[in-house]
């Protein structure tokens, strides 16, 4: 245990998991039948973690968050000030959110989030991270040149609006809350939760366009 | 011995495209998801800290190499050496993580908040100079953010301390801030994003007042 059978060198994280799946799922089983031996974990909880993560914990929890303080401004306000008790508020709180900050896009300044020392995120508003947020690119650019990777997003700003990117280098976590999009006033809660999307809550994107 | 992480990535240029991806997509092979559960699982059972956990894996010499779950498997499987848990005498864990219990564990998280020993050194607005010196250990201050001037824009109160914590040290609670940067402090003249402000989550023995 412990050697890598493959050996990358163009260092794209992200193609990395097809090259040598047999060899790192036999590891895996490996050492989850060692550590289950051992007593230290059970696989059913196992189960139960990436049922959670797979199907109720991820980003619809954060667009959640972000329609609520869209049509609150009583909400919003809260949030602002106490981002932690009030996304727990809506039933969404626990492991990397336990000090949640939520910050504002206005038409000065646009937030934008990175870990550039690990992935750090907040999972329980936004589920497990995608893999460019955790890749070697995005955590050297986003800090130096934020504006070269939201082009790359497909993300065009003003010259005249600040970026404001908060690097998560403790155990505070960050959700974006974007400017609501214009010729919404007719849509739902539910309705403006479906325009925030997953890279408008980090700040690499922005929330979808009334239809 | 020189510590030596390979995760410290701000500012280094760093070939590569960033590759979206849809939401929802979470894993990339069936082995992910058990690595991913598995991590999580382990924290109750009290074999290694957060902190530990990231100066192992930022110490992995082929961190680069490898994609996010295959460091953290990797870590996994080191710390379950150093740790003694594959011996034949493991050590007791403080606490399994059952089926019945892991939703409410997780949704009731592991704060990091901790009761202050001594007042606040910062106060928001203050102007602080962060500490030039790469320690030889894992530390959460980036490089590109040492013997930068910045100011206070949030005091977070107490927080667990990963310079020790992650040495098996204590968690030696220490004062946590927001520290806001100008980019041209950071990166000089001819940043890239000149009016851009840049900030970190920085403990008190970061910093200087400046």
């Amino acid at each position: 245990m412990g050697e890598h059978e493959h050996h990358h060198h163009d260092g794209h994280h992200q193609e990395h998991a097809q090259r040598a799946p047999s060899a790192l799922e036999l590891r895996v089983r490996a050492l989850e039948a060692l550590l289950t031996e051992k007593g230290y974990i059970d696989p059913a909880a196992l189960d139960v973690l990436i049922d959670e993560y797979q199907t109720k914990i991820g980003p619809r929890n954060g667009a959640q968050v972000v329609a609520r303080a869209w049509v609150n401004p009583e909400f919003r306000r809260w949030l602002l000030k106490d981002a932690t008790s009030a996304i727990a508020s809506l039933g969404f709180s626990g492991r990397q959110g336990e000090h949640m900050v939520a910050v504002e896009n206005t038409p000065e300044v646009h937030n934008m989030v990175v870990c550039t020392l690990c992935s750090c995120y907040p999972w329980s508003v936004l589920g497990l991270p995608p893999t460019w947020y955790k890749s070697a690119p995005y955590r050297a650019r986003a800090v130096k040149d934020p504006r070269g990777v939201l082009e790359e997003f497909g993300v065009e700003l003003p010259q005249s609006t600040q970026i404001r990117i908060w690097d998560s280098t403790a155990e505070v976590r960050y959700l974006v809350l974007p400017q609501r999009p214009a010729g919404t006033e007719h849509l739902s809660e539910n309705g403006l939760a479906n325009l925030v999307t997953r890279d408008s809550m980090i700040g690499t994107g922005l929330p979808k366009s009334a239809a | 011995m020189t510590y030596r992480s390979h995760a410290d990535l701000g500012g280094q240029d760093v070939p590569g495209a960033i590759i979206q991806e849809p939401e929802g997509e979470y894993f990339h092979a069936p082995w992910e998801p058990r690595v991913m559960a598995m991590v999580v699982a382990m924290g109750p059972t009290g074999m290694s800290n957060i902190d530990m956990n990231r100066a192992v894996r930022e110490t992995l010499p082929n961190y680069r190499d490898l994609s996010y779950y295959e460091v953290w498997l990797a870590a996994l499987e080191k710390l379950a050496l150093q740790k003694g848990l594959l011996s034949d005498t493991p050590p007791p864990p403080k606490q399994v993580l059952r089926a019945e219990s892991a939703v409410a564990t997780i949704k009731k998280g592991f704060s990091a908040s901790r009761p202050a020993t001594k007042p606040a050194r910062f106060s928001v607005g203050d102007r602080v100079r962060t500490v030039g010196v790469q320690p030889e250990h894992h530390t959460r201050l980036p490089a590109y953010a040492r013997g930068k001037l910045g100011a206070i824009e949030h005091v977070h109160g107490a927080h667990v301390f990963p310079d020790t914590n992650s040495r098996g040290l204590g968690e030696s609670p220490q004062w946590l801030y927001t520290v806001m940067f100008d980019a041209r402090e950071l990166w000089g003249a001819r940043a890239p994003a000149p009016l851009s402000v840049i900030s970190i989550d920085a403990f008190e023995p970061y910093l200087e007042p400046a």
